[in-house]
């Protein structure tokens, strides 16, 4: 056979192909996507693999959220690929133990592992490191750094980014702009009614605003709303209210703990004056808002009771949803900041005339490959099409899945008008905040270290003690700082400073 | 030549074995190992989480705060049981309904009912606050302040429990020989009377019995901690088995939290032996 006679023939048998696949292309609309976008785990990519006969074993979080996307792509993915998915649903409060004991017993009971980011310190020995391949991913490459950054652990990708939390600021934007609440605050306080600069403002603002009908529907309305129920993730509350005054921005070297020395630096001045304006703030919360989970702040902001909120986007997606009374009336700003920051280095109080704004990333639901699995091909394709960009777009216009912002693309404003129909005002200070967040100079993360969840149990054992009256806000960090000393003695000061100096090249970058 | 006896008991001693004593055995060992998240494993640390237990102060404070708790709910469950079972046991309109009713909230599951009381009690968007403020009471704060936090957690079990002490009674005031009533009428006692030299005394054997058991299950209360105020404000309704469950489950010291069980466990045996001998010799007449 003569080259042109080849060429001839594979020009062909390509032509025919193409003809072929076009005329047989799957619609992959019907799995509720837009369109499959085409890429390493797109539908069509997924669909062309076989893995008929063989099981993955998923362990994720109860319904809804991450528990919800779990299940639905897990069916997906068996239906495309032919194989046996069993996905078990677990309460959060049980979540952390049915991953760890099996780790710890060296049992590969499952392969694929949905889990709150922050447990990285603790999981990450039973990890296995996301192979080059599915790091090329298109999807993968538009992950932003801060959210690839909470994935590693010393430069190796052991969790598979498939959400981005952060807190924010979100407030009442038809309060804020309303003339005769700008007048009633002028009168209160004297100065002009600004979105909180500081917490301070913050405080002042859910003052003047408490206990009175600022939306004329007859009932009363509130200042702040926040996460103060003591196990129900208040330590993020909490560490938002204090990084402003307490992560210096020319100083370095940790936030949580000296890493030089891992002394903790949570009974220092900048956090202890955190504390004191979280109790402070107790007076302008609603009914009840000092017991609020997490639960409690979403529908209070969300269902309009309050002035202002800061947290995760629940309640901004909830203030957002088509039956809202107050669609359209809400914004988001960066957290607070602080105009006297601690300088540990110097032992004093550092003086801002542009408040010190600090952005907390938070949790965020993560997934990882057990290392222990035996089918560690078909478990990162999981979660490849798990995320697959048809799948997040999809999965991020539906609230109660838990699915937020991660990627570049995902801080465009214009999704947020043309697929959610949000008014182009909120779509645009919502998307420019997260991405402010992301992209703020200074930053603060979680505890990622072994024991994160003794640390923080810890914290807020000694907040609510603090929120109570049961201690000052000094006393109850002094006992905090002298128990987290007790925990990094016990798991090992090396091993803990080894895991939190991941934490602090991510903040220190 | 009836050894083989023994060979019968084999399969019931084995069963139990497996199911009480390697449970129990098992803790045993755990509790003095420092199995937490980063030190997997059976190694062995002595006494060191029982003298840590010691010097746990918020451990005390919750046994504390348990005994509290236990004893309330438990004595306002029997007065009120011992009352709804009198009501019952009399000729009543409509008995067996109210019968039933009175059963409902012990059927229930402990979880969901936490969760319903939880919205009943919500401050800001559940119905009690408003119905307390149009009755001219006024609204409380049920679940942010300490002490009334500690009262909505007595409430939820006594509603919950109530029917159980309910239940029991009953079975014991229905199985009362009628012959004692006849001879108290005879002397002329009124109910008042009656009731504390005839009733009473006859249903002293039940009443340690039933009182026993809900003090048991009282000591184990975690459920309705755990949804309704999480132990807060602060830790003001933190009882031992929700401590023991967040530092076991949640900061995941497994040794610790073994030390902590088996400590509780200890205590709960010899104070309830201890309760028990109490009872039966107030109460029990022929106990003497």
């Amino acid at each position: 056979m003569t080259k042109t006679t080849l060429r001839g023939a594979f020009a062909a048998t390509t032509a025919l192909s193409l003809i072929a696949s076009t005329a047989m292309a799957e619609d992959y609309t019907k799995y509720g996507i837009k369109a499959d976008v085409p890429g390493t785990c797109s539908f069509e990519a997924i669909d062309a693999k076989d893995y008929t006969g063989r099981t993955l074993n998923i362990i994720t979080h109860a319904i809804p959220v991450i528990g919800e996307p779990t299940a639905l792509h897990a069916q997906q993915f068996q239906e495309l690929t032919g194989a046996t998915v069993n996905v078990v649903h677990v309460p959060f409060g049980d979540l952390f133990q049915r991953i760890m004991i099996p780790f710890q017993t060296q049992q590969a009971a499952y392969d694929v592992l949905f889990h709150a980011s922050l447990w990285l310190g603790d999981f990450s020995p039973f990890f296995a490191e996301v192979p080059a391949a599915y790091q090329e991913t298109s999807g993968m490459k538009s992950v932003t750094d801060t959210y690839r950054g909470v994935s590693l652990v010393d430069g190796k990708l052991l969790q598979y980014p498939m959400d981005g939390d952060r807190h924010y600021l979100k407030y009442r934007s038809d309060v804020f702009a309303n003339p005769d609440m700008q007048a009633k605050f002028k009168e209160a306080t004297g100065r002009d009614l600004t979105v909180p600069a500081t917490w301070e403002e913050y405080n002042e603002v859910a003052a003047v605003f408490n206990d009175f009908d600022f939306d004329g529907d007859g009932a009363p309305n509130f200042g702040t709303a926040e996460v103060t129920k003591r196990d129900d993730l208040m330590f993020s509350a909490f560490i938002s209210r204090v990084a402003a005054y307490a992560k210096h921005p020319d100083v370095k070297g940790g936030f949580f703990f000296d890493l030089e020395t891992m002394t903790p630096l949570i009974n220092t001045p900048g956090w202890v004056r955190g504390l004191e304006l979280f109790v402070a703030a107790q007076a302008s919360m609603p009914p009840g808002g000092t017991s609020f989970g997490l639960g409690d702040e979403i529908f209070s902001f969300g269902g309009g009771q309050t002035l202002m909120s800061y947290s995760w986007d629940d309640a901004f997606i909830q203030a957002m949803q088509a039956d809202s009374p107050i669609r359209n009336k809400v914004a988001a700003a960066p957290l607070p900041g602080a105009k006297e920051v601690w300088n540990r280095t110097t032992g004093a109080w550092d003086t801002f005339e542009t408040p010190n704004q600090v952005s907390y990333v938070t949790w965020g639901w993560s997934s990882a490959v057990a290392a222990a699995s035996p089918n560690q091909d078909m478990a990162f394709d999981y979660l490849c099409f798990f995320s697959n960009e048809a799948n997040t777009m999809a999965d991020l216009q539906i609230g109660r899945f838990g699915v937020n912002p991660y990627r570049a693309e995902h801080f465009d404003p214009a999704f947020y008008q043309n697929d959610l129909g949000w008014d182009a005002a909120v779509a645009t200070t919502y998307a420019d905040t997260l991405k402010a967040v992301d992209s703020a100079p200074n930053q603060v993360f979680d505890l990622r270290v072994p024991g994160v969840g003794e640390f923080m149990s810890s914290l807020a054992a000694g907040v609510a003690r603090a929120q109570s009256g049961e201690a000052t806000a000094q006393e109850a960090l002094d006992g905090v700082a002298a128990e987290w000393t007790a925990i990094v003695d016990r798991i090992g000061k090396d091993k803990v400073k080894a895991a939190y100096a991941n934490v602090v090249a991510l903040e220190d970058k | 030549m009836y050894r083989q006896k023994y060979l019968f008991l084999l399969p019931g001693l084995l069963v139990l074995v497996a199911i009480i004593l390697f449970p129990l055995l098992f803790t045993i060992r755990v509790s003095f190992s420092s199995w937490d998240v980063y030190n997997p494993g059976l190694n062995w640390i002595g006494g060191e989480n029982y003298g840590r237990l010691w010097e746990d102060a918020r451990y005390w404070q919750a046994l504390g705060r348990l005994t509290l708790l236990s004893v309330t709910t438990v004595l306002i469950q029997y007065v009120l049981g011992f009352a709804l079972a009198l009501m019952v046991w009399r000729d009543l309109a409509a008995r067996r309904l109210f019968r039933v009713l009175f059963l409902i909230p012990m059927m229930t599951t402990p979880v969901v009912m936490s969760v319903l009381w939880r919205t009943i009690f919500h401050e800001s968007l559940g119905p009690l606050n408003p119905i307390l403020e149009s009755l001219g009471i006024g609204a409380a704060p049920w679940l942010s302040s300490a002490g009334w936090a500690f009262a909505a957690v007595v409430i939820v079990e006594v509603w919950q429990w109530t029917p159980f002490m309910f239940l029991l009674l009953l079975a014991g005031l229905l199985s009362l020989p009628n012959e004692p009533y006849l001879a108290a009428k005879i002397d002329g006692a009124g109910p008042v009377r009656t009731f504390f030299s005839v009733t009473f005394p006859m249903l002293g054997a039940i009443s340690v019995g039933a009182i026993l058991i809900r003090l048991i299950e009282a000591s184990k209360i975690m459920e309705t901690v755990y949804v309704l105020t999480s132990g807060g404000p602060g830790t003001s309704t933190e009882t031992s088995s929700y401590y023991i469950y967040i530092r076991g489950m949640r900061d995941f010291q497994i040794g610790y939290s073994a030390a902590l069980s088996l400590t509780y466990l200890i205590i709960m045996i010899v104070a309830l032996t201890v309760i028990a001998k109490l009872l039966v010799r107030a109460l029990v007449k022929d106990a003497a």
